[in-house]
């Protein structure tokens, strides 16, 4: 009853081969995907080799010192905790205000829309750009700012919160400062008159000699001076300097940072923000809300877990940065934690940097021990958003 | 308290005084009302302001990368068809100085299309098998891992390159280098596999059910429906993730700052000493440079060709990607 | 085979004839098959007591039914009762949802189809299907077609080509289509690509043919061209179609069988099943009391 069909001419092959295949292919994905879980055992197993004899509350404390033995990570800390607090600050309130703009205030007519499309093209292409050029932008944005400020004759770079001074030596081996102006100020000439004070910054006395005078005796040389005593500038920084240009300082590493993980940020809360049900939006319109309102009070509040989560990853991103800081900074040698915005600084990562690069094999141990304590911080901030993601997400709808 | 239905009257004088204070509530109060709609005004403008923000740091790039480029090709030592033309990349020393930008390209090359044999194949079979093929127990240890693997900082891995791979690439055959292009290489790979993984399991996953139903129905074993049908149907969407993924790869700068060197030849040799793009610019900035040499502008021409490189694989990338989504929902 | 064009007020479906295009859409009730006397036909597949779960949840109770070959069964019924499960056992789709069970006896001829060391690749190539939703791949219409011949047959280009313009012949999508195979198959209406899933099933050459609410995601023009379609087909297949569309089932089939939340209540010729039900609730259903 069947009619003849071309499907009869031909010949049916055993599928033997093909499930063959199909179980070959699945142990060569097994394979596969065991050999990507042992590269990150063999990557972890061989930092820990390295790192875990060098691990020492030397390294947590100390400074860096030529001796490796003696080498801490301490400003270097303390150069992370500063900066990346400071790019979070900056970053968080434009980023999540960003992805607000994209996603709650959509525009209904076609020049918005076109603006919008381009700005959401450009975010995604600001994602992908090397953190290197991102470094190249801060050094001309923020350490040079493009070449205003420079310092001039007279006027030198605007600041505030720094104080001048021009220390003598006494011949009793005791420091003198003089308070100046301004940092361009010509050298102190030492009068009878002249407001001298101690390193306590408390008003002495000084007690000029010629230099055809006798020393005096041991007891009175301590606030003697010779009057063509040639001082030495320093400068005494408040906790909130600030000067512009920004110079190699957090503030302008925290910046440089911020350009970094922006888009990381606005693309993440733009999905948090997405993930938010229609329905609770139109129910808050419908109440006679406006945007605002509506964002603030029912879109923004559902939408916090992820954004949080989404931002303390993109904030361990900026933690693990090295390349931006290598080119505003520069290498340097910091051995103090920084004391206000301007000052300078180097970051964990960029110090494990420096120490691998640096000929000694010791360094090398040290180097690894660095990358432990930055492993741990990186795992506990991924740990700490994992479980936020996981206590505070509620059914939306 | 009265039951419902019968009210007292203390039951009613309380619901009159608070219909009283309700209504006085309820009556827009046009003054507040205005103050209301500057309020939404002002946070809009605010957040247009954030937005804009974006496309200034765009500008931003673009202004200094091209300022400063034009200001390099103004020395006399620097002309485009050297910097064009030539490999020989030799700012500082060389007699006469050459700034042939080939040298570090193929340095920035090499290294990526090493890093890309390791990171493309295994990361696509690894999604197929995310995907297709792992049950619920293995999917949740595996895509944990490629979440840190892919967490990890640039230096670890540089470490990694110069620490265990150089001397196991060396102990291989005696032709590496103690800095060279291919152990740099593979740590790039083993830095963009997790991105090609999970970019091309988005892909993979995006591909409707009923396909797989389709071909499941028609007697293929899970290769073929993975193989002839899935992987065929997601193709653009993998494609854009190998190219973000060679955008990652080009831009990387710790991992070759420590393990390929910093001799910029033009060489295909994998064993040899090359120098990247982001390896020069890193050298410049932490090196004893006086500023405003050809060597300080030879850093931007750099940036800004690095710039145009990725900034073209990125934006085909998500305009493959973007095309991709759109086919499927 | 064209319908003839007499119109007639009774809707009467002999073995060779379907009646006209209005009546058959305007219909408020279900309507009743004159049937001559049924020719025997053996059994294609045999089940014999087949419970099925997902998970927990058991969505089969007992079911016993022979499928005859070389007709059109339809399985009727509310939603959730079973019947699309049912349908997807006879080719192990359901090997696919991992908490998806069954037990009993179910036979395509000799082979036990729901046996573990059944080679279910080979079973599909017997057993074809076709989804609610026209699901082509997005390859060209050719690719299609040849996708299941590529995989199971060993045959060279001219033997591959003859079967893809037979399989669309016989699918009654190939004159639409004999232009343009290479053209995408996603650029066909939702009528013909259903059709060309139709046809990409038979290319296979199987013996039995599983429908699950073929039409359901069409419209009505191309409904009725997909049951003309069936009607024809079941010359050469065994087809199995699950519908909720009671008209459907009494247009296009011979047997039918109402389930309801798991357990088969009724089988039997469609004739009987509709207009002399055997029981209380079969009645309830097709007269539209409920479901």
């Amino acid at each position: 009853m069947s009619e003849r069909s071309p499907i009869d001419n031909a010949t049916i092959r055993d599928g033997k081969s093909r499930v063959n295949l199909d179980e070959r292919f699945k142990w060569l994905c097994i394979g596969v995907a065991t050999f990507s879980v042992l590269i990150l055992v063999g990557l972890l197993t061989s930092i820990l080799v390295q790192g875990l004899p060098n691990l020492s509350w030397t390294l947590l404390t100390g400074v860096p010192e030529p001796d490796a033995k003696e080498a801490g990570i301490r400003p270097a800390i303390f150069g992370t905790l500063w900066v990346c607090s400071i790019c979070a600050l900056v970053t968080l309130p434009i980023g999540i205000a960003t992805a607000i703009l994209l996603e709650e205030y959509r525009p209904k007519n076609a020049v918005g829309r076109f603006l919008y499309s381009v700005i959401q093209l450009n975010i995604t292409n600001l994602a992908g750009v090397p953190s290197v050029v991102y470094g190249i932008l801060g050094l001309t944005a923020f350490v040079n700012m493009f070449g205003f400020f420079q310092a001039d004759r007279d006027g030198g770079h605007p600041e505030i919160g720094v104080t001048y001074y021009d220390q003598f030596f006494s011949e009793g081996e005791r420091a003198i400062l003089v308070r100046v102006d301004n940092a361009n100020s010509p050298p102190t000439q030492l009068t009878p008159d002249t407001a001298a004070m101690d390193v306590d910054f408390r008003p002495v006395t000084v007690v000029l000699l010629k230099p055809t005078d006798a020393l005096p005796a041991e007891e009175d040389r301590e606030y003697a001076i010779l009057d063509d005593a040639e001082p030495g500038r320093i400068n005494k920084k408040a906790w909130y300097y600030f000067s512009l240009p920004f110079g190699r300082g957090v503030l302008t590493g925290a910046l440089t940072l911020m350009l970094v993980v922006l888009p990381v940020i606005i693309i993440s809360a733009q999905e948090s923000l997405r993930a938010v049900p229609a329905s609770l939006r139109a129910g808050a319109l419908g109440l006679g809300a406006t945007p605002w309102q509506v964002v603030w009070n029912v879109t923004l509040p559902s939408a916090i877990p992820g954004i949080m989560t989404g931002s303390i990853l993109a904030m361990s991103r900026a933690i693990g940065e090295t390349a931006p800081i290598l080119i505003i900074a520069g290498i340097v040698y910091i051995s103090r934690t920084p004391q206000n915005l301007m000052d300078s600084f180097t970051v964990m990562p960029l110090q494990i940097y420096n120490w691998i690069s640096k000929p000694q094999e010791e360094f090398r141990g040290i180097a690894a021990a660095g990358i432990i304590l930055l492993l741990g911080i990186l795992l506990s901030f991924n740990a700490v958003a994992v479980l936020i993601r996981q206590k505070l997400q509620k059914p939306l709808s | 308290m009265s039951s419902a239905g019968s009210l007292d009257s203390t039951g009613e004088t309380r619901i009159r005084d608070l219909g009283e204070r309700v209504g006085r509530l309820m009556k827009a109060d046009p003054r507040s009302l205005s103050i209301i709609r500057a309020r939404e005004i002002g946070i809009y403008g605010l957040l247009i302001l954030c937005g804009l923000f974006s496309l200034l740091v765009t500008a931003a790039i673009l202004f200094v990368l091209v300022s400063e480029t034009i200001n390099f090709f103004r020395f006399d030592d620097v002309t485009l068809s050297n910097f064009l033309g030539s490999t020989k990349w030799d700012p500082l020393l060389g007699n006469p100085k050459s700034f042939g930008i080939w040298a570090l390209i193929c340095g920035t090359m090499l290294v990526t299309v090493i890093a890309m044999i390791i990171a493309l194949p295994l990361g696509l079979i690894t999604a197929v098998y995310l995907s297709e093929y792992a049950p619920k127990r293995v999917r949740s240890t595996l895509k944990p891992v490629l979440e840190i693997l892919a967490g990890v900082p640039t230096v670890v891995y540089g470490f990694f390159a110069l620490m265990t791979i150089t001397p196991i690439l060396q102990w291989m055959h005696k032709g590496f280098d103690i800095y060279n292009a291919t152990s740099a290489g593979i740590a790039v790979g083993i830095l963009c596999f997790p991105t090609v993984c999970s970019l091309a399991e988005d892909a993979l996953q995006a591909v409707p059910r009923a396909l797989r139903e389709a071909a499941y129905g028609l007697g293929g074993t899970r290769f073929d429906v993975s193989v002839k049908v899935v992987v065929p149907a997601a193709l653009s969407g993998i494609i854009s993730a190998f190219l973000l993924a060679i955008a990652r790869a080009v831009g990387e700068t710790m991992i070759v700052a420590l393990a390929a060197g910093s001799l910029p030849q033009a060489t295909i040799d994998p064993r040899d000493q090359v120098q990247t793009m982001t390896g020069f610019m890193v050298q410049m900035a932490g090196g004893d440079v006086s500023n405003y040499e050809t060597e300080y502008y030879s850093m931007y021409a750099v940036a800004f060709t690095l710039f145009i490189i990725t900034l073209t694989l990125t934006m085909i990338g998500n305009l493959v990607r973007r095309q991709f989504r759109e086919a499927y929902e | 085979m064209k319908p003839s064009a007499n119109s007639t007020d009774e809707f009467v479906m002999s073995e060779n004839q379907m009646d006209d295009i209005h009546d058959r859409v305007v219909l408020p009730a279900p309507s009743v098959k004159a049937s001559g006397p049924e020719t025997q036909s053996p059994t294609a597949i045999r089940l014999r007591n087949l419970n099925a779960w997902y998970g927990d949840f058991q969505a089969l109770w007992g079911v016993t039914l022979d499928i005859p070959a070389n007709r059109v069964t339809s399985f009727i019924g509310p939603s959730g009762c079973g019947k699309s499960t049912l349908l997807r056992w006879f080719n192990r789709m359901n090997d696919t949802i991992p908490s998806a069970k069954a037990t009993g006896d179910v036979r395509l001829g000799d082979t036990d189809l729901l046996a573990r060391a059944t080679d279910v690749v080979d079973l599909r190539r017997r057993i074809g299907i076709v989804f609610q939703r026209p699901n082509p791949f997005p390859k060209s219409i050719f690719d299609n077609v040849a996708f299941g011949p590529r995989l199971h047959m060993r045959m060279n280009k001219s033997q591959l080509h003859d079967i893809v313009e037979w399989s669309l012949r016989k699918a009654a999508v190939w004159e639409e289509v004999k232009d343009r195979l290479h053209a995408p198959a996603l650029g066909l209406s939702g009528g013909q690509q259903q059709r060309l899933c139709i046809a990409r099933a038979i290319a296979v050459g199987p013996e039995v043919l599983l429908m699950d609410e073929p039409c359901s995601a069409l419209d009505p023009a191309s409904t009725l061209a997909i049951e003309d379609l069936i009607f024809e087909l079941r010359k050469q297949y065994t087809i199995v179609i699950v519908t909720h569309n009671m008209q459907q089932a009494a247009r296009c089939s011979d047997q039918t069988a109402f389930f309801f939340e798991g357990k088969l209540i009724e089988a039997g010729p469609t004739t009987g099943v509709f207009t002399k039900p055997a029981k209380k609730q079969t009645e309830d259903y097709v007269s539209g009391k409920f479901g």
